[in-house]
């Protein structure tokens, strides 16, 4: 299983032709509390690129781009009861969805984690 | 771009580790490590210390020495009763212009230390405070003199159930202070204050005047009690929010009048004629008889997501009736709470509302403020 990050801080863990989205905890405490977190539904495409979700703090909303293309197959539901989840697990527990991935190749343009640290350590 | 200005603080608070933005010309403490959630609450519960010396202070006074004189020139800018206050006695009020509408809104009181309780002392926003300094330099008749004090004072509030028990350590005399009331003491040998029972936070405790000089040892000392910790301006936000209080430049400004703003209740009796002789005073004597005007409200959004500022405001066929200007999460609320401006025939507690948030109607309904209830010491 590889993981990937985008410049917005999203990570996609692929397995598969299956990619799991969230947060990096960079993201995560950049935003502070989070307090609610918005969802797409089950079975919507998504381009890469496009929101995909909303993640809010106390004090502003942000969204959550979709890394790569693909379809929506199963979202995080304890974040809707649970928001706070993001900030404790955001790479784990915090997860947002899950989406079939279109096209492979566009994970390509996206950051390996040694890339992304780098990527990180110069903001 | 101009370099943003520094408070006295501004080393204290890059120590502290606070993460700074720029406000109003200000390089200011938007949060510290503790975030944005716990320093909200832990203000609600123990006691939080904040930096507003970015905030506009000035003292007005008569040449002929008289407090009457200097309430009357006072007077024609704000609709406050100005005449009546006793010393050391402070009142909330807004700067109109000649329509009614809010050019700003400010604390004012009359100083209570023997030899000066002919002077007023001003609070006035960040934001604002060149252009009410000139507003005041504009309008004050001759014999007035108005004193700005940014360049000798700095400003910090200590809010919150323990602020009483902290600050009353270092001067017995602040226990008894009542809500909208000041003193100017000592707080430590040679640390002369200007203290005053008050804030924006909706909780109990103190704003302290003090000299730039003296700033950072108050504030350490402040600090040095358990109770205490530095909060910045994100849960200043969400704790003026879910107290009710009115954020200048969101929820008010020129294009509304205080009576639109809920600020009724800021105008003595015998300030809401047409002819009470200040600025706006036939905008403020016409809003109350026109029961039609837009007014400010509550506003709970059901479920959790918050409705931000510039959020459409719908009744339920679907047509605009107003728009948030506060909006956001309440940790003490325990969910979403804004205020905004609806048409009057949706002021009432309880009428539904939805709200278009990121294109979809979500449900809302008005409700009355504030969100935490007030915790003021009145004695």
């Amino acid at each position: 299983m590889s993981v990937y990050f985008t410049e917005d801080h999203e990570w996609i863990k692929v397995d598969g032709d299956t990619g799991t989205v969230g947060i990096s905890p960079y993201a995560a405490k950049q935003l502070g509390d989070v307090v609610y977190v918005e969802l797409p539904e089950i079975g919507r495409e998504v381009g890469k690129g496009d929101e995909a979700a909303v993640v809010e703090s106390v004090k502003a909303a942000s969204e959550v781009y979709a890394p790569v293309g693909g379809e929506v197959t199963e979202v995080n539901q304890t974040l809707e009861d649970a928001p706070e989840t993001v900030n404790a697990s955001a790479d784990g527990d915090g997860w947002f969805l899950k989406m079939k991935i279109a096209d492979a190749s566009e994970l390509e343009s996206l950051m390996d984690e040694a890339k992304y640290k780098e990527y990180c350590d110069g903001l | 771009m101009s370099e943003l200005l520094k408070t006295k603080l501004h080393a204290k608070h890059q120590a502290l580790g606070a993460k700074m933005v720029p406000f109003a010309g200000y390089d200011m403490p938007v949060q510290y490590p503790m975030g944005v959630m716990k320093e909200h609450l832990h203000t609600r519960e123990k006691a939080g210390l904040f930096d507003v010396s970015h905030m506009g202070q000035c003292f007005i006074f008569a040449d002929d020495g008289t407090f009457e004189t200097a309430a009357r020139a006072l007077e024609t800018l704000v609709p406050a009763d100005i005449q009546s206050l006793k010393p050391g006695q402070q009142r909330y009020s807004q700067f109109l212009n000649d329509e009614g509408g809010i050019l700003d809104d400010l604390m004012i009181s009359r100083l209570g230390f023997e030899g000066h309780t002919h002077k007023l002392y001003l609070v006035v926003n960040a934001g604002c405070k060149a252009d009410d300094f000139m507003h005041l330099a504009t309008y004050m008749p001759p014999g007035i003199t108005i004193d700005v004090a940014d360049d000798t004072l700095s400003l910090i509030a200590l809010q919150g159930p323990k602020a009483v028990d902290v600050l009353s350590q270092f001067n017995p005399a602040v226990r008894d202070l009542t809500f909208m009331n000041s003193i100017d003491i000592p707080l430590t040998p040679t640390i002369w204050c200007h203290v005053s029972r008050s804030g924006y936070t909706g909780e109990d405790g103190y704003e302290i005047s003090v000299k730039h000089d003296d700033v950072q040892t108050l504030t350490d000392m402040l600090l040095a009690h358990e109770d205490v910790e530095m909060i910045g301006l994100g849960a200043r936000d969400s704790l003026r929010l879910e107290a009710g209080l009115c954020l200048y430049g969101h929820d008010i400004d020129t294009g509304v009048s205080p009576i639109e703003a809920g600020l009724f209740w800021s105008i003595q009796k015998h300030r809401r004629s047409a002819n009470a002789g200040y600025k706006g005073a036939a905008r403020v004597a016409a809003d109350i008889a026109d029961k039609s005007t837009k007014r400010l409200v509550g506003i709970q959004p059901e479920g959790r997501a918050p409705a931000r500022e510039h959020t459409e405001i719908q009744d339920l066929d679907g047509n605009t009736i107003g728009e948030i200007t506060s909006g956001g999460f309440g940790p003490t609320a325990g969910g979403p709470v804004a205020m905004g401006y609806v048409a009057r025939k949706f002021t009432k507690a309880g009428t539904p509302i939805q709200l278009i948030v990121r294109g979809k109607p979500r449900a809302a309904k008005v409700v009355k403020m504030p969100f935490a209830p007030h915790k003021y010491y009145r004695g």
